[in-house]
């Protein structure tokens, strides 16, 4: 008896969690998806003060000119000249994965890039995998395998899954691979080995993981 | 982070010609450079943004070995067809160093270029002779587990941090730059009493390249063991090559990385094996040739014996005895 009504609690629990979850991330998407249709206050072009860069940065299929300090970071470039906050900053020195985006289609840490570095680059964030009001796949495996708990990670873990997917199309090896002559498996142990640049302190890895499989099974090389 | 000044050239003559200006310093790839600027270790006045140039390429030399463009990153190597059939060793090397991430922003010559990750080093409130001439090693009575027990001085004993310079240095690279070439043995300096000056690159010498001879005969392997199964730095690496018949072997080349203060080619230890039966006593010895005249510090005393370890383990499984 008691045991039949904890299963209960713990169901009404797991379906109130799930609830909430569901929730955060409709906020989240309805936040980023405002973000994506409103754009940036500075998308106008400002001519660089003396001691500034002029950069040109095209995110999420939008071309801004910025005027920026040089020392800006791509990542500070983002979050508080484009008002894009999706991208995180966790630790700033390329250890934690959570700045990561796609530069041309290749997943980087936006920490560790000077914004004038990406000029004329074309630039991915969190915002700009659901520009048309559907999560992506990656997106809704996630939520769908209560792949996070505090989120902020999230949209790192994310983007590294989405160019670390395209580096596995396109045959690129990893410490996980054993014969290097042939084209790496889609397998559990690759998918960790690959996704070791993203830290999640509260330790989501195995569902993590399982998001990225259950989307990974699509990849055909 | 410290204000500067940014130009990029679109040409090499005219990065050099950049790279004369006071205080100014080369910007590849910058996953090491930028990192150490936040942290005021690296104070360049003008960075020359060398990204844009025109080194991103591999190609085919007459010879029959591979010249690598200087800006090539450390991803797109480690994938190049040729270098994972014919130099498998160093794919290895690159795909078991840093994030993908970082793979992905590094570049080949940045590679060569990073800097150490002594954690006195990083700490601008601690003496470090490297980052500070003159002011001490911090390493030496501190916390040394992940320090050099080859090549030290008593002025410093940070380890070369690069997994890709090891596998170099094992296929016997060569530096290439604007106006010469310096084989990779050549390139590194040994800390001695000065350790802040690391390589024989000239100031404002740009690196073009990176040129590997034609591959060497035989297996080869790269094993690394560290701390935690992936993005970590070596305790102690391994660059092996092995070729060998009937028994015998003919020619060995080993490199360790993780133990010394340069990519450490271990030359009597090859020498010892060459003509050597196979066996585990022949790699047992040559592991022993591989750590002569290595020096603990207490934290990294480890080292020795793991290092001898893994040289012989690694020659053994390529012999498969």
């Amino acid at each position: 008896m008691n045991n039949e009504s904890d299963s209960h609690l713990t169901r009404r629990l797991m379906g109130a969690a799930s609830f909430m979850m569901t929730l955060f991330a409709r906020e989240l998407f309805a936040q980023t998806k405002e973000q994506a249709q409103r754009g940036p206050q500075t998308a106008s072009a400002v001519p660089p003060a003396p001691g500034e860069v002029g950069v040109r940065l095209t995110v999420n299929g939008r071309t801004h000119d910025l005027a920026l300090d040089p020392r800006t970071s791509l990542l500070d470039a983002l979050r508080d000249h484009l008002g894009l906050t999706g991208t995180k900053k966790g630790c700033d020195h390329g250890q934690c994965g959570a700045c990561t985006v796609l530069v041309n289609g290749v997943r980087m840490n936006a920490c560790l890039s000077l914004a004038a570095q990406r000029d004329g680059d074309e630039i991915v964030t969190i915002e700009g995998l659901a520009p048309d009001g559907a999560m992506a796949a990656l997106q809704a495996a996630f939520v769908h395998n209560d792949a996070f708990q505090c989120g902020y990670c999230t949209p790192g873990q994310i983007m590294s899954a989405t160019g670390m997917l395209s580096e596995l199309q396109r045959g690129l090896p990893s410490a996980a691979t054993g014969d290097l002559s042939t084209a790496p498996a889609v397998n559990v142990e690759e998918v960790r080995e690959r996704m070791s640049g993203n830290i999640c302190r509260c330790a989501a890895y195995p569902n993590i993981v399982a998001a990225i499989m259950s989307t990974a099974a699509g990849v055909r090389r | 982070m410290r204000s500067f000044t940014y130009e990029r050239p679109t040409d090499v003559a005219a990065a050099q010609a950049a790279a004369r200006r006071p205080g100014a310093k080369f910007l590849a790839g910058g996953t090491n450079l930028l990192d150490l600027m936040k942290v005021d270790v690296e104070r360049p006045q003008h960075l020359v943004d060398i990204s844009r140039l025109p080194l991103r390429e591999v190609r085919e030399t007459p010879d029959g070995g591979l010249s690598i463009g200087a800006l090539v990153s450390n991803a797109e190597l480690s994938a190049d067809p040729r270098v994972r059939t014919l130099y498998p060793l160093l794919s290895q090397a690159l795909v078991n160093g840093a994030s993908a991430q970082l793979r992905n922003q590094a570049t080949t010559a940045g590679n060569l270029l990073q800097r150490t990750r002594c954690p006195y080093f990083y700490d601008v409130s601690k003496p470090c002779n490297k980052r500070s001439p003159g002011s001490g090693c911090s390493a030496l009575q501190g916390f040394n587990r992940m320090h050099a027990v080859l090549g030290g001085s008593d002025a410093c004993i940070a380890v070369h941090p690069s997994d890709m310079a090891v596998a170099l240095t094992a296929l016997d690279a060569e530096v290439q730059t604007a106006s010469r070439k310096i084989a990779l043995k050549d390139f590194y300096r040994l800390p001695e009493r000065t350790p802040a000056h690391e390589t024989n690159l000239e100031p404002g010498e740009l690196i073009t390249a990176v040129n590997l001879p034609r591959p060497p005969a035989g297996q080869q392997i790269y094993r690394k063991v560290r701390d935690r199964a992936s993005f970590a730095f070596a305790l102690v690496s391994v660059a092996a090559v092995l070729d060998s018949a009937n028994g015998r072997v003919k020619a060995a080349r080993v490199a360790l990385g993780g133990v010394g203060t340069k990519p450490w080619r271990a030359t009597e230890a090859e020498q010892t094996m060459s003509g050597a039966q196979i066996d585990r006593r022949a790699f047992d010895a040559a592991g022993d040739l591989c750590v002569k005249g290595a020096h603990g510090h207490g934290g990294n005393d480890f080292k020795i014996p793991l290092a001898r370890r893994v040289v012989s383990r690694t020659f053994s499984e390529l012999a498969h005895v």
